[in-house]
């Protein structure tokens, strides 16, 4: 058994952690960014002192980060309030300020918030109005790539609290083959705590649980070439055992909502490789059928050893230059490559 | 903006300690540490009896200090400013 | 890995593996007598070719591991075993969540610790293991491990690393089978590793209460000043690369620390007076 095959093991059944290599199980997990998730599944049980001490510790740090997160998003709320734009919070940030199982343990870095089109150069102006700035002078390629291409601004750190902003305007760049409807994503969005004052994390806003999933599995495909897959997975796997036990009629509206965004491969190919690798409880008709080439997609998600090396280089390679082909037609990806190897 | 109106977190939210003259804040919402001299932390305390502008602030604090002048708005105002910044007030 | 070692510094536990055999001997030999961790270990570093020919031709070492500096500049496979103090270090840096990590040397005397901090350069690590061969215990010349709890200090003796002009300092006090190799050419110059005494590693899990904090300065006529608690904070949270992260335990820890230390910024000339001055105002904060 392999050391990711250990980690997604133990995250689906703590009581197995430990079976084998301790050493081997946090390399892994530190590697794939789950080890605030393994601690808290970990919690409460019976470790070695040492493995409770490593664990303990990225509870305490896991607890920290979601307190920078929440905060960055209060403060970038606090930037764009006079705007009156709607401000959604996306990924990770959303997870924690709503509370979700899947914010449980769960690592944040930048920020990333989505926002009207028609919003972004004001957005944009009132972040560098509140001390945010532009990470580095950027250079008028990569500037412009951005511009153009992504579905966000070339991403702002913040002067003084040195974090991240990345500002969505929709969920793929505008390169991708799906255009999801970034208008219906933010119609649906859902605001948090309506009826708290102001300051308390009002004036922010979710996507509505479909559409998380669905940003979910695009993120986890169409965003470089499945590292860091596996967290990315475990995401989509607490999110789908919550959002099913709070409604019923959940299944339905992901199917509508996945096809409405043209990801209904993303989202089905999600659910099968999440109900392959962590049991999540899919819906066979959103899942559809197994296919052969779902068994790579796993291999390449669990190509981890236990020193927490990347393993399997060509099927990564493979999944490499597969990532940069869905995210850009041919012609530009060789002018983007051409441009890269000049600088 | 002249006559913006501020409101600080409440006290349970903020750790203080002394240190020479100046003080250690510990804000718990942003995890992050301040060191402010006075008149801030004089500030945070007037505006925990409730939101208010500059001007106000300022009287809330003759009633407890000695503040001379006229300029004490102003220095006041640029003071609120600088813990806006900061995230330690906000405007209601 | 193809080749590993498990090493016990102070609370922390390394596990070390490498595609060469050279830098785990290298470190082997220099860690001899340090005891021996569980089986489970704190971090993981992991020492490899920087592409997969490098292996064998012109080998370069990347640093890679749990916590990893993602433009780190690869090292010539002569420089292996730097390269592996540099990856355990990275670790610390990056990764030590359970205690206040500052950069910072660290002796002890009476079960009290007196702290050196101050830029690179500033002498402290030769000050410190200098110390600890003149009547103190060397707890650790680059990092000192403030507890959350309990305010006391632990010692982390990895070997000394002794730089350029110190390299000669010591070779003159301590016997030479505790060096490792000299390696030259590094991007710091010159570079030797020194063992820390039998007394260091024996009592390297006790743990000592911070008593004076100093900020020593090479390069300038003798000279202290106290140093006002405001000062000490920020300069020890910027010596710190864990303060933030460690949130409200780490505030409570810092200010316990400077509230209950007094501090002095010392500049001096030579080694010699350093040690002059360091004894004499640890006599004056006794």
């Amino acid at each position: 058994m392999s050391a990711a095959h250990a980690l997604i093991a133990a995250l689906r059944d703590p009581a197995r952690a430990g079976d084998g290599d301790w050493n081997g199980l946090i390399a892994a997990a530190r590697a794939e960014q789950l080890i605030g998730s393994l601690a808290y599944r970990l919690e409460g049980r019976d470790l070695p002192e040492k493995v409770e001490a490593i664990m303990e510790a990225a509870r305490r740090d896991s607890a920290q980060a979601r307190i920078q997160a929440l905060w960055e998003a209060e403060m970038t709320r606090r930037a764009l309030a006079p705007l009156g734009v709607p401000l959604v919070l996306l990924k990770g940030n959303a997870f924690h300020a709503a509370g979700l199982d899947a914010a449980i343990g769960r690592s944040v870095g930048d920020l990333d918030i989505l926002v009207p089109k028609a919003s972004l150069e004001a957005v944009e102006a009132a972040l560098i109005g509140a001390g945010w700035e532009r990470l580095k002078e950027a250079d008028g390629y990569d500037d412009l790539y951005y511009r153009r291409w992504m579905h966000e601004l070339p991403p702002l750190i913040h002067r003084t609290r040195d974090r991240m902003i990345d500002v969505h305007h929709t969920i793929l760049p505008e390169t991708a083959r799906p255009k999801p409807d970034a208008a219906a994503l933010i119609a649906d969005s859902v605001a948090l705590d309506p009826g708290s004052p102001p300051g308390a994390g009002s004036g922010l806003r979710i996507l509505s649980p479909p559409d998380m999933i669905v940003h979910a599995a695009a993120h986890l495909f169409a965003d470089g070439d499945l590292a860091g897959g596996l967290r990315n997975l475990w995401d989509i796997d607490r999110l789908v055992r919550q959002f099913v036990a709070a409604d019923p009629a959940f299944w339905p509206a992901l199917a509508e909502r996945a096809q409405h965004h043209q990801l209904r491969r993303s989202v089905a190919l999600s659910l099968r490789l999440a109900a392959r690798l962590y049991g999540t409880p899919v819906d066979r008709q959103a899942a559809g059928p197994d296919r052969v080439t779902d068994r790579l997609f796993a291999a390449r998600l669990l190509a981890r050893n236990g020193w927490g090396q990347p393993v399997r280089p060509a099927l990564r390679l493979a999944f490499y230059i597969r990532s940069h082909w869905l995210r850009m037609p041919p012609l530009l990806l060789a002018r983007h490559l051409w441009a890269k190897a000049r600088s | 903006m002249a006559g913006a109106r501020y409101v600080a977190d409440p006290e349970e939210c903020v750790r203080t300690v002394a240190l020479d003259g100046l003080s250690l804040l510990f804000h718990r919402p942003s995890g992050m540490t301040h060191i402010v001299a006075p008149p801030a932390p004089q500030i945070l305390e007037a505006l925990r009896l409730g939101p208010a502008d500059a001007g106000e602030v300022v009287a809330r604090m003759r009633a407890w200090y000695d503040l001379e002048g006229d300029e004490a708005a102003d220095a006041v105002e640029a003071r609120l400013e600088e813990l806006e910044a900061a995230g330690l007030v906000r405007r209601t | 890995m193809k080749h590993s070692l498990s090493l016990q510094i102070g609370p922390v536990a390394f596990r070390i593996g490498s595609a060469w055999r050279s830098p785990i001997e290298a470190l082997a030999r220099l860690y001899a007598g340090y005891p021996d961790p569980g089986r489970v270990c704190d971090f993981t570093v992991r020492l490899e070719p920087e592409k997969p020919w490098r292996r064998w031709i012109r080998p370069s070492v990347a640093i890679q591991g749990d916590y990893i500096l993602p433009d780190a500049a690869p090292m010539s496979l002569a420089h292996g075993l730097l390269a592996a103090e540099m990856g355990m270090n990275l670790q610390m840096a990056l990764g030590q969540k359970s205690h206040l990590l500052l950069h910072a040397a660290s002796v002890e005397k009476d079960g009290r610790a007196l702290i050196l901090t101050g830029e690179s350069g500033a002498g402290k690590s030769t000050l410190a293991a200098l110390l600890g061969e003149r009547g103190w215990r060397l707890m650790g010349d680059e990092f000192a491990l403030l507890g959350l709890e309990d305010g006391r200090l632990r010692a982390f003796p990895r070997a000394i690393s002794l730089k350029n002009g110190a390299i000669t300092v010591m070779e003159r006090e301590v016997a030479p089978q505790r060096f490792g190799p000299r390696l030259d050419g590094t991007p710091k110059g010159a570079i030797r590793h020194m063992r820390p005494n039998e007394r260091a590693l024996e009592a390297m899990a006790e743990p000592a209460q911070p008593a004076l904090v100093l900020f020593p300065r090479f390069g300038e006529a003798a000279a202290a000043r106290g140093v006002g608690q405001a000062e000490v904070f920020m300069r020890l949270t910027q010596a710190s690369t864990n303060y933030v992260s460690l949130g409200a335990a780490g505030f409570e820890a810092l200010t316990g620390l400077v509230g209950g230390c007094p501090a002095a910024a010392i500049d001096y000339p030579d080694t010699e007076s350093a040690i002059d001055m360091v004894e004499q105002l640890w006599a004056e904060a006794a």
